[in-house]
């Protein structure tokens, strides 16, 4: 085998060889819209955030705007306090209200910004004032069955 | 005929032996990282074997990973659609390979291409004194003959194995989108929607990774190993086929369980 | 040349898995000669040109090399030493994936840092030595038995040894290149000024072309002396072995119980 013919294989292969690792990592992964050139800040408190993960996706209209950074607990008021990482590009007014959403019936949870009316802006670091809790499905069902169970019972009392 | 006695011996001392030869296999490793500061300081003899295990392998991994695509674009059709959600097809080919299809089934492949080569290799050494006839020249086996084929094998198997999920996501759009007519754009976003770069590539990349080392590790302890007679070296490619294959399986259940432990 | 000899072997045992394989041997190799060691298959020669070399570690006794004990050296020490060393073994084991040309330059380029026109010319010169010059391209399976065993000696001769050891330099060679690598044998030692030690079982070959010989038998030297000496010695051995009877002192049958005993119980079984 010639030196230089292996070398040029080699080469070849480790070239394509990282050709592929950038494809799965940019064309099959999310690489390049995980990371958003710049970002900055919001802060929002929620009564019950579902099942919200971190890296979860924040949108606004349907598209990503940003990312959950950070999720903790507040135990001075009980509540949670989501941080977001929001694209520098897009800007929200103060009034803009955040739910917590299910893509699909039982897909991701995800942040869901409601643009509101209000001529100031939100500044990087702000805190999102008007939020919604996740709609958790247990809760919902149970509510539903105890109103059915609280009227069910009534026509054959009669 | 034996005695329970007697079969009791048996299946303890071949029990022994195998916790002998795991240990001298641990000691082997360890003496092989020792001994691997030469690889890298000559590239060359690095080089050879990159193209030994890797360049040598690729059309096998190209050609399985497009019929795996192939398969995978097919059968996860047929089954999808009966949901209505065949747009969903682009995150099955692509979690399935980037996760599980892609590291395991190039590892085995290498094993049986390239670890195979290099048992017989070391192995054929040995057994015409070449191992011997080196050490006497005052050079090192084990640095000279054994850590770059262990580390051109590790080095490749990770890009291996990432050729072989783009094949396979490839040939699964290709039945997919091209032959059946799923929505491209579908395909596509919905594919880049779940998968993760970090849970889902990253972790594939890692899985390779370690496959990578254990098959070469294990190719070149069996070669290195081996009775050196004809019929020796062909036990000792056997044993590297089968080690790697239960080695990766094995390993591949553990580390998917540390891995995907939040799913 | 130094009164000193180049090697000396004084009361080494070694064994295998509590098998004994070498009783008490006791030699010495002047410089500048060429040594043979004779016996049987199996006697243990092979196992002795590896305790010179370090490759194994005795049981007790020493091999001296150059006044230093090969066993007490450690990794570095013994590898400097075995880079003033070269062996020629038993069916040559060149490097089968490179040239002929690659095989001889293998340790020039492993041990030295010399630019490659130097490096080729010194190959080319051991090539030479031994008359292959022109096969430099050749690959290993492309050469004959003796050809083949010519490489590894150019190989062997590389660094311009101070001890060569040929392990069954004679083995499966036609009379004719038997005939060309004794030769070799004798005038690369005398032109390298060399010690040379030959482990063989090809008496006429080496009555040739060496200084003095050493029988071994089953682990120990039955008889030594120079060429003159042992052909007019009465020592059963040494006549057993130059005029290859199959019975003598060395006997016919590895060690076994009584035959006759073996067959019956052999019948009983069946």
């Amino acid at each position: 085998m010639n030196r230089t013919v292996l070398d040029l294989w080699v080469g070849f292969f480790v070239v394509i060889g990282m050709a592929a690792l950038l494809f799965l990592a940019l064309k099959v992964g999310n690489l390049s819209s995980a990371n958003f050139a710049e970002t900055y800040v919001l802060q929002a408190k929620f009564d019950n955030i579902g099942g919200l993960k971190v890296r979860g996706p924040v949108k606004s209209a349907g598209v990503v705007v940003g990312r959950v950074a950070n999720i903790q607990f507040d135990s001075a008021t009980y509540e949670a306090v989501v941080t977001m990482n929001i694209d520098t590009r897009y800007r929200f007014p103060k009034d803009t209200f955040a739910s917590i959403l299910t893509s699909g019936l039982l897909g991701e949870q995800y942040v869901g910004f409601d643009v509101g009316g209000d001529e100031r802006m939100l500044e990087p670091g702000g805190t999102i004032a008007k939020t919604q809790s996740a709609v958790v499905l247990e809760k919902l069902i149970s509510q539903f069955l105890f109103s059915k169970a609280s009227e069910g019972p009534e026509p054959q009392a009669k | 005929m034996a005695s329970p006695r007697d079969l009791l011996a048996a299946i303890g001392a071949r029990a022994t032996d195998r916790i002998w030869r795991l240990g001298f296999a641990a000691r082997f490793f360890c003496m092989l990282l020792v001994y691997s500061g030469q690889t890298f300081l000559r590239p060359r003899l690095l080089l050879r074997e990159i193209w030994f295990s890797g360049v040598l392998s690729l059309v096998i991994i190209l050609v399985s990973g497009l019929f795996v695509g192939l398969v995978l674009g097919l059968q996860g059709y047929e089954t999808l659609q009966r949901f209505g959600s065949s747009e969903a097809l682009g995150i099955l080919v692509a979690l399935s390979l980037v996760r599980e299809l892609g590291p395991v089934v190039a590892g085995l492949l290498f094993a049986s291409r390239a670890g195979s080569a290099v048992t017989a290799e070391i192995g054929l050494m040995k057994a015409t004194e070449q191992l011997k006839a080196m050490d006497m020249m005052a050079v090192n086996p084990l640095a000279r003959v054994a850590a770059p084929r262990f580390w051109g094998g590790v080095i490749s198997m990770p890009l291996l194995a990432a050729l072989f999920s783009m094949m396979g996501v490839f040939g699964g759009y290709l039945i997919g989108v091209v032959f059946i007519g799923v929505d491209e754009g579908a395909f596509w976003s919905q594919m880049q929607a779940s998968v993760d770069f970090r849970e889902d590539v990253l972790n594939g990349v890692i899985k390779s990774f370690v496959f990578g080392v254990a098959v070469s590790l294990i190719a070149v302890f069996e070669g290195y190993d081996s009775v050196p007679t004809a019929e020796g070296v062909s036990r000792a490619i056997t044993r590297t086929v089968v080690t790697s294959a239960l080695a990766i399986l094995a390993l591949d259940f553990v580390l998917t369980s540390f891995m995907f432990r939040s799913l | 040349m130094s009164a000193e000899p180049l090697v000396r072997i004084s009361d080494l045992n070694f064994s295998y898995d509590d098998r004994p394989i070498l009783n008490g041997i006791d030699m010495t190799f002047p410089r500048g000669k060429v040594i043979a060691i004779m016996g049987g298959s199996g006697c243990g020669k092979t196992t002795l040109l590896r305790l010179i070399g370090g490759q194994l570690r005795p049981s007790s006794g020493a091999v001296e090399v150059n006044g230093r004990v090969v066993h007490e050296m450690g990794h570095e020490a013994l590898y400097a030493m075995r880079r003033r060393m070269g062996m020629l073994f038993q069916f040559g084991a060149l490097f089968t994936d490179v040239s002929v040309y690659e095989n001889v330059a293998f340790q020039m380029r492993e041990h030295t840092d010399l630019p490659e026109e130097l490096i080729r010319d010194l190959v080319m010169m051991k090539l030479n030595a031994v008359g292959l010059r022109g096969a430099h391209a050749l690959m290993p399976n492309e050469l004959s038995g003796g050809m083949a065993r010519r490489v590894a000696l150019a190989r062997a001769i590389a660094l311009d040894p101070m001890l060569m050891m040929y392990d069954e330099p004679f083995t499966g060679l036609d009379p004719l290149s038997l005939g060309v690598i004794g030769q070799l044998i004798r005038r690369l030692n005398d032109a390298l000024g060399a010690t040379s030690v030959m482990v063989t079982h090809d008496i006429h070959e080496s009555m040739l072309i060496v200084d003095y010989i050493y029988f071994m038998s089953a682990g120990r030297v039955v008889a030594e002396g120079t060429p003159e000496e042992l052909k007019a010695s009465r020592d059963p051995f040494v006549h057993q072995f130059l005029y290859a009877e199959a019975d003598g002192p060395v006997p016919f049958h590895y060690p076994a119980g009584d035959f006759a005993a073996d067959l019956l119980r052999g019948d009983a079984r069946g």
